[in-house]
């Protein structure tokens, strides 16, 4: 492979490393924190696409759709969060599957009937539509780029967050001690709502992105989610700098994979786990 | 019980052990030897590492440097089910029975260890688990010793505070250990109940090396043979009970506190 | 696991006659019932042993695994594989070939899974199994998406697989030798192990119980177990696709193990019944004001899901327990 392909396959990987970032950030959050697992997280993928394509169509415009797309799915990430999750912190693991499985049910019906079971394609905007020439025959898509950008931005966002400011601070402390961090003046069930509303809107956000890139179909979210499973078993559960490395880990290994040994290249990710696994049964960055 | 060892053979030795969680040393470079006959009491204030030491030897932690030697074998680096397989019976300061099995239930799962056949071994799929005999002889005798036996249908998380306490003894003397950890035994009894565990330590003392980690001082010292106070981490004295007690540097750090 | 979950190993009196006459009930079906139902009914025991097999893992052992579909497929697959095209392949020996399948699968993942944990448990299993999944579905050589064809039921000799009745009945036999086979090894050594480390594997480790061991056994039994009903679901339906490998797949036996009550392997059956009939019902409705309830099938039941672990997490053995006002809870657990 010469430089100029091994360059592209580099700059895939980590586009679509930083996608599943964006997904397994929010997921283990969410669990890292609350305690809960969402088998529905796909599902705010799918319906950051279908937003995404049909406010830009409504609206003519990406850019709109996008803020558009991320508020209303904010809002409804918090709706979901008071109405049914909260309820589930405590319950155990199988009660959390088993609601977020009917979830995953009754959002693709709803996605059925809002928007139909046809495949949609989102157009590029055109300023983001250029190409860079690489050599005199091979260009890579200003739009990945936009893509990678959009999500480095996002997880320096949620590192400067959770690191550095007083709200990160008290997130972290939720994560360790409820009653603890209640017991200090710290109101809980905000802190609560608010992570989930920020897992649900990297989720929306990354398909929104992703739309143009991947289209927009029916069960999008669940061959995303098993993407977002493994990056949260390899870098260990609530880690989120582990979400990172183990995302853009998954990223190089399946698009090299699927270039240097296409008849295995599905299963490789999976390997990588398993390897994983036998040393590290917990993940790279277990807390 | 049989047991091939002499009274005071020197059943477990920790040499010189350490724990270190990043930064924290929990434990740092201690040795306790345990006794047939004898109780080894280990005090100290909130903090000094006792649960940690006892987690080290059960293998529920792993070292970070030293050596454990049980029965004349190492097994440092051995997991919690290979230790206690090899003679050793852990009671936990935090009641850690089965809450939804019986009494009789929870003592039985806890003799039939011993006689637990492979997993993969298919005849044993078909075996009638409450007819095992020896199992069942090893419960009752568990459950006699600690004093339940007119308990055994109650729910185990049902039972009452002190109840709970002496099943708790009551599994880890199903497994006929040699070596017996107990981590605040007399944890939240009253008065009688209090007495009557120590009546039951007493009891078991010529049988097996005991470790009694306590913060109910009128009980170490009416129990121990042995006594060793630790302080952050670190043994500050280790000894006779009444050499210790007199010990300047004990009194000054935690005796003379109030707790 | 929460005491909400808190299984009835010990079935009461009451249910077991009322377990008896379905029995009887099944048993008589076949003489009156019409080839459709005989159809649908002995697809509903295929699943009520896919569920019962999962039983042992959630129910008993207390790991819940969103993968143990891809032990349920790779045996109808591995029927297909076995069987030529033109004519029958013996019962005798690519039954416990299948079966075997599906047990070494289980093996191998198994080995992999049961070191974790909890939430890493749930999505291991999970993953595992959508690499299976995927493995079928991209290889034109196992199938791909379009999936195999089994022509012909296998051959038994001493009795005609092909004939509906006869496949009912074997079916039938089948299952409840699995159900007494599992309830003896409930009450087991091996069975109480299991318990045990449902409820606090920590203990069980300080007492002495090799508890990865137990839990691979376990893991491995459930497999092959999957591995007969997925074997006898080829067989009935004579074609196999990923699909029977997958995620839904995995979900809905879950489904089927927690309506009915875990841990005593009746409820898993009951469980299945229910949820296939259920299925069944939603998939029928009609329309209604020019909306085709029918055809939105699953978002009645993702609804339906959400309000049975809202509202009976015990499944409907536990309601029928609470009803008929549960003795054995108060007598405890009896041998």
């Amino acid at each position: 492979m010469d430089f100029v392909n091994f360059l592209i396959q580099l700059l895939n990987s980590v586009q679509y490393g930083l996608l599943l970032f964006m997904l397994a950030a929010g997921l283990t959050l969410i669990f890292g924190i609350m305690g809960v697992v969402n088998l529905a997280h796909g599902s705010f993928y799918m319906l950051g696409a279908y937003l995404a394509w049909s406010l830009a169509a409504l609206t003519q415009s990406f850019t709109l759709a996008i803020i558009l797309g991320t508020l209303l799915s904010v809002l409804f990430g918090l709706l979901l969060e008071w109405l049914l999750f909260r309820h589930f912190y405590k319950r155990d693991h199988l009660d959390q599957v088993l609601l977020t499985f009917g979830l995953i049910y009754v959002f693709e019906e709803m996605r059925s009937i809002l928007w139909g079971d046809d495949v949609h394609g989102v157009t590029i905007p055109d300023i983001l539509s250029a190409s860079i020439p690489l050599t005199e025959t091979l260009s890579y898509p200003v739009y990945r780029l936009f893509m990678s950008g959009v999500c480095l931005l996002l997880a320096l966002g949620l590192y400067l967050l959770i690191s550095k400011t007083r709200l990160g601070m008290k997130i972290r402390a939720g994560a360790f001690n409820h009653e603890m961090t209640e017991a200090l003046g710290v109101n809980i069930k905000l802190i609560h709502a608010l992570v989930f509303a920020m897992g649900v809107g990297l989720a929306t956000i990354a398909g929104m992105v992703a739309a143009p890139v991947s289209s927009v179909y029916p069960n999008m979210g669940s061959q995303v989610l098993i993407m977002c499973f493994v990056v949260v078993v390899i870098g260990g559960i609530g880690s989120v700098k582990g979400a990172l490395i183990a995302a853009l880990l998954v990223g190089l290994v399946d698009t090299f994979g699927k270039v240097l040994l296409p008849q295995v290249a599905g299963m490789l990710v999976y390997v990588l786990m398993a390897i994983v696994l036998l040393y590290k049964p917990e993940g790279l960055f277990k807390n | 019980m049989t047991n091939a060892h002499s009274a005071h053979d020197l059943l477990l030795r920790a040499n010189k052990i350490t724990k270190q969680f990043g930064g924290l040393t929990a434990v740092n470079e201690v040795s306790v030897d345990l006794r047939k006959g004898q109780i080894h009491a280990v005090i100290g204030p909130n903090g000094a590492g006792k649960s940690t030491l006892t987690n080290l030897l059960t293998g529920d932690l792993p070292l970070t440097s030293g050596h454990v030697t049980l029965n004349g074998q190492d097994i440092t680096g051995w997991t919690p089910e290979k230790i206690s397989r090899h003679g050793m019976g852990r009671s936990y300061q935090k009641t850690n029975i089965f809450r939804s099995f019986s009494v009789w239930d929870n003592v039985r799962l806890s003799a039939q260890s011993r006689s637990q056949p492979m997993p993969f071994n298919p005849l044993a799929w078909l075996q009638q688990a409450s007819l095992m005999a020896d199992v069942n002889e090893r419960a009752e005798r568990a459950l006699e010793l600690a004093g339940l036996q007119n308990r055994r249908q109650a729910m185990a998380g049902a039972a009452s505070h002190g109840e709970q306490r002496q099943l708790e003894i009551a599994m880890t003397l199903a497994t006929e250990p040699q070596v017996l950890l107990l981590d605040e035994p007399l944890a939240g009894m009253g008065l009688a109940e209090a007495e009557s565990m120590v009546q039951l330590l007493l009891r078991l003392k010529p049988l097996h090396a005991m470790m009694l980690v306590e913060h109910d001082m009128d009980a170490v010292f009416a129990l121990a043979d042995q006594l060793t106070v630790m302080v952050n981490g670190q043994v500050i004295a280790s000894g006779l009970p009444a050499n210790v007690r007199a010990d300047e540097g004990v009194q000054a750090a935690y005796l003379g506190e109030d707790h | 696991m929460s005491d909400a979950h808190a299984p009835l190993e010990t079935l009461p009196r009451s249910l077991k006659i009322l377990l008896g006459t379905a029995l009887l009930a099944l048993a008589a079906f076949p003489f009156v019932g019409t080839d459709y139902y005989l159809q649908m009914v002995t697809r509903m025991m295929i699943l009520a042993i896919f569920a019962i097999s999962l039983d042992l893992l959630q129910g008993v052992t207390g790991l819940v695994s969103l993968g143990h579909a891809a032990y349920f497929g790779v045996a109808g697959y591995a029927l297909a594989f076995l069987t030529p095209p033109g004519e029958p392949v013996s019962l005798w020996w690519t039954l416990p070939a299948a079966v075997g399948a599906s047990a070494l699968l289980a093996l191998i993942i198994g080995f992999l899974v049961v070191r974790t944990h909890g939430i890493y448990f749930i999505m291991v299993t999970m993953a595992f199994a959508q690499m299976v999944f995927y493995a079928f579905f991209d290889n034109k050589v196992l199938g791909g998406s379009d999936g195999l064809y089994i022509n012909f039921k296998p051959e038994a000799v001493l009795f005609d697989l092909e004939n509906k009745k006869v496949f009912y009945f074997f079916t039938l036999a089948l299952m409840v030798l699995v159900y007494v086979f599992l309830r003896r090894l409930l009450w087991s050594p091996f069975g109480r192990a299991l318990a045990g480390i449902r409820v606090n594997e920590h203990r069980m480790r300080a007492l002495g119980y090799g508890t990865f061991n137990h839990k691979l056994a376990a893991f491995t039994l459930a497999g092959a177990l999957a591995g007969l009903a997925g074997f006898l679901w080829g067989a009935q339906s004579g074609y196999v696709n990923p699909e029977l490998m997958g995620f839904h797949m995995s979900a809905h036996v879950i489904m089927m193990v927690i309506l009915g009550g875990m841990g005593n392997f009746a409820g898993a059956i009951v469980g299945a019944f229910s949820f296939e009939y259920l299925l069944h019902v939603f998939k029928d409705l009609p329309q209604v004001a020019g909306f085709n309830l029918g055809k939105h099938w699953q978002l009645w039941m993702g609804l339906f899901i959400v309000a049975l672990v809202v509202l009976a997490p015990r499944g409907i053995l536990g309601l029928f327990a609470v009803m008929l006002k549960d003795k054995s809870d108060k007598q405890g657990p009896q041998p």
